[in-house]
């Protein structure tokens, strides 16, 4: 039985209990369930003009970047540089390292404004890549996710550049409401580093969700909030203590020690092999909120009935995945 | 709301760059009779034929407040705001002096104005000031969060004070601030088009500014368009689209130097002292946390939209082509050549015994 059905109240002894057929042969992310027929391997293909085509693609690729001729958008995002370089690398952490399965991709707007509110974990926010490479990889339209980042991020050099190249911003509302009246995919993760540097023991427990900012954003713009569940990267980098002190001296919010880091060094930046699955939840309209972007009770109600429905489907989630680093 | 020309108008700064334009640019234009230039300083020779329909007062800024209510003032054109110090004419100190004392002066001397109708002050986007937790976008109601550590910032964000104090005693005086991006055109010469005509340019390691630059001839155009017409308010003036400072660099085919951010401000304070550059804190804030606006109430409000920032910066590289060193046309024919290079060695292994056994 495939994850798909696992789901359903169909167990044996249920009135509309039917013995599931025979799943579809279905490609899901990384390991394939039911052996495909394996793929030519390349070698085999082998035309001449591959290679050559490959490496005139590559050179024409480094000449345009290095004449500057490319475009960025107004907040820095680049869109070639993401598609050619940073997204095939993050393919490989999302396909074969954490074998990322993503449910519920239909919730998301084929075109048009979103707000993609997520829940939090993992030490480092791997979680916010790997959700935009799902986005770029399965949504229909292949969209962009633009995410809203602390100003931590920013402050630094070099991963500040490389975050605007990719897409982010600073996480204030001016720029989240641009964004979305540019009818743009933006994604937020309002829990911040209460959520990243959590203990593991508070694994898949949703953290207070800020003042709500991202509400009132998305309502002044009347654009859909998806939550979305993200499984997975809580068991990446397990942080068994936080040595605040530490921290403090290094002015960042938490110093994690996980099972790997810090006495193994570098090699503690591994991430540990788990499992992810990564679902979207159907939509919650805001366009008839409109005018009560600044009424507090309306926007404590929403940010709460997303965050229930993010513990909700993080609990689902969890039941179709047992073991953390299953296949 | 477009109302008639005023009549006689008075601009100051005319011994620069773009205050002289600006008056030549107001005397030529038929609607308006007298177009009055003043400056503590003679402009320079390259200027002086600009200037020949404007008369010219020398005069520093407390004989220029007697000027403007006798001359009879419809419209103040403040142009008088200098972005670096100037080591001819007295270094940062005259500068404050300029920019800040010179603005009240005149702006005092406006108030005092019966006949005034319009005030036109040059400001620029340094107002925003530069912070991490600042928006991508700025657009005019966007509020600094920090005292900016540039001294131009500083004294932009005054200058505004003043403005905001005359509009409070003039309501009927329309008050028009322009907040300019960095100029840029094929002949205008300012501390950053010297920065990017270097062989080897300098940048801050690890960050790479979002810039935006306005074309000098759309910068007179608007400057010309809020004297003619009604415009009161506040407006970004900048270029549409964003170019990264690399990618600046890397299109007007210098080389960059990314060095990290002490270094830089250590060597252009030590440029600085030996008075051969003028590399500030507000250069290095703009490299660093860069600056992009918002130019729809421009666009709006005037019905004019300046040329994009790329293609402003193409004007600017086309007249500065001969210091390049990784020009498009150089990559384009390295890229040719490697090209050639790998067939003529995938032509001679296949022809050679060797390729042969291989396949």
């Amino acid at each position: 039985m495939s994850q798909d059905e696992f789901r359903r109240d169909m167990l044996p002894g249920h009135a509309d209990f039917t013995l599931p057929g025979p799943a579809p042969a279905q490609r899901v992310n990384g390991r394939r369930p039911i052996p495909e027929k394996p793929e030519a391997p390349p070698v085999a293909a082998e035309d001449p003009d591959v290679w050559d085509r490959r490496v005139a693609r590559g050179l024409s690729f480094i000449r345009r970047r290095l004449a500057g001729n490319y475009r960025v958008d107004d907040f820095g995002f680049d869109p070639e540089l993401t598609d050619t370089v940073f997204h095939p690398m993050l393919k490989i952490l999302y396909r074969d390292w954490f074998r990322t399965e993503v449910f519920g991709v239909e919730h998301l707007p084929l075109e048009g404004g979103g707000l993609v509110v997520g829940n939090h974990s993992g030490t480092i926010a791997l979680d916010a890549l790997m959700l935009t490479v799902a986005l770029r990889d399965k949504h229909p339209g292949n969209r962009h996710l633009r995410l809203l980042g602390a100003d931590l991020v920013f402050r630094l050099p070099l991963l500040s550049e490389l975050a605007r190249a990719a897409g982010a911003t600073v996480a204030c509302n001016p720029d989240a409401e641009r964004l979305m009246t540019e009818n743009q995919l933006v994604g937020v993760f309002p829990e911040g580093f209460k959520g990243i540097g959590k203990k593991f023991s508070e694994r898949y427990k949703l953290q207070r969700f800020g003042r709500g900012g991202f509400v009132s954003a998305a309502l002044r713009t009347g654009t859909p909030i998806v939550p979305v569940a993200i499984v997975g990267a809580e068991e990446i980098y397990p942080i068994l203590a936080d040595l605040k002190p530490l921290a403090r001296l290094l002015g960042i919010p938490y110093f994690p020690v996980t099972p790997t880091f810090p006495h193994f060094g570098p090699l503690g930046l591994v991430p540990l092999p788990s499992k992810w699955l990564i679902q979207f939840c159907p939509p919650i309209p805001t366009a008839h909120l409109t005018e009560f972007a600044d009424d507090p009770l309306v926007v404590y109600n929403l940010a709460d009935q997303v965050r229930e429905t993010i513990q909700a489907s993080l609990h689902e989630l969890l039941e179709k995945r047992p073991d953390p680093f299953g296949p | 709301m477009v109302t008639s020309p005023p009549s006689v108008v008075v601009v100051t700064g005319v011994s620069r760059f773009l205050g002289a334009r600006v008056a030549a640019r107001l005397a030529a234009d038929p609607r308006i009779d007298r177009v009055v230039g003043l400056d503590p300083h003679d402009p320079p020779p390259g200027l002086l034929g600009l200037l020949d329909g404007v008369e010219r007062i020398r005069a520093d800024a407390r004989a220029a407040t007697e000027a403007i209510a006798e001359l009879g003032a419809e419209a103040v054109v403040h142009m008088a705001v200098t972005s670096v110090p100037d080591v001819r004419h007295g270094g940062r100190a005259a500068m404050k002096e300029q920019n800040v004392i010179g603005t009240m002066q005149v702006l005092a001397a406006a108030q005092g104005a019966p006949r005034l109708r319009k005030l036109v002050v040059r400001s620029s986007t340094a107002a925003y000031g530069a912070s991490f937790r600042d928006p991508a976008v700025f657009t005019e109601d966007t509020e600094p969060r920090a005292v900016p550590r540039g001294p131009f910032a500083r004294d932009i964000l005054d200058i505004e004070g003043y403005v905001r104090g005359f509009r409070r005693r003039r309501p009927e005086v329309a008050a028009t601030v322009l907040r300019f991006a960095p100029m840029i055109s094929s002949t205008a010469t300012t501390s950053l088009t010297r920065y990017f005509v270097q062989p080897v340019v300098p940048t801050v390691v690890g960050r790479d500014a979002r810039l935006q630059f306005v074309h000098v001839d759309d910068a007179l155009e608007v400057l010309h368009r809020s004297v003619t017409e009604d415009h009161p308010g506040t407006f970004n003036v900048a270029g549409s689209g964003v170019l990264m400072l690399s990618q600046a660099v890397r299109r007007s085919g210098r080389i960059a130097l990314p060095l990290p951010e002490s270094a830089l401000s250590t060597g252009a304070a030590l440029l600085r002292h030996l008075g051969v550059e003028q590399i500030g804190l507000d250069q290095i804030d703009l490299f660093v946390h860069g600056r992009v606006v918002d130019t729809r109430r421009l666009v709006e409000e005037f019905g004019f939209t300046p040329r994009t920032t790329t293609a402003a910066f193409e004007e600017f590289i086309q007249a500065h082509a001969d210091g390049s060193t990784l020009s498009a046309d150089r990559l384009v024919a390295a890229e040719r050549a490697i090209l050639d290079g790998i067939r003529k060695v995938r032509a001679a292994a296949e022809t050679s015994p060797a390729g042969q056994d291989a396949s």
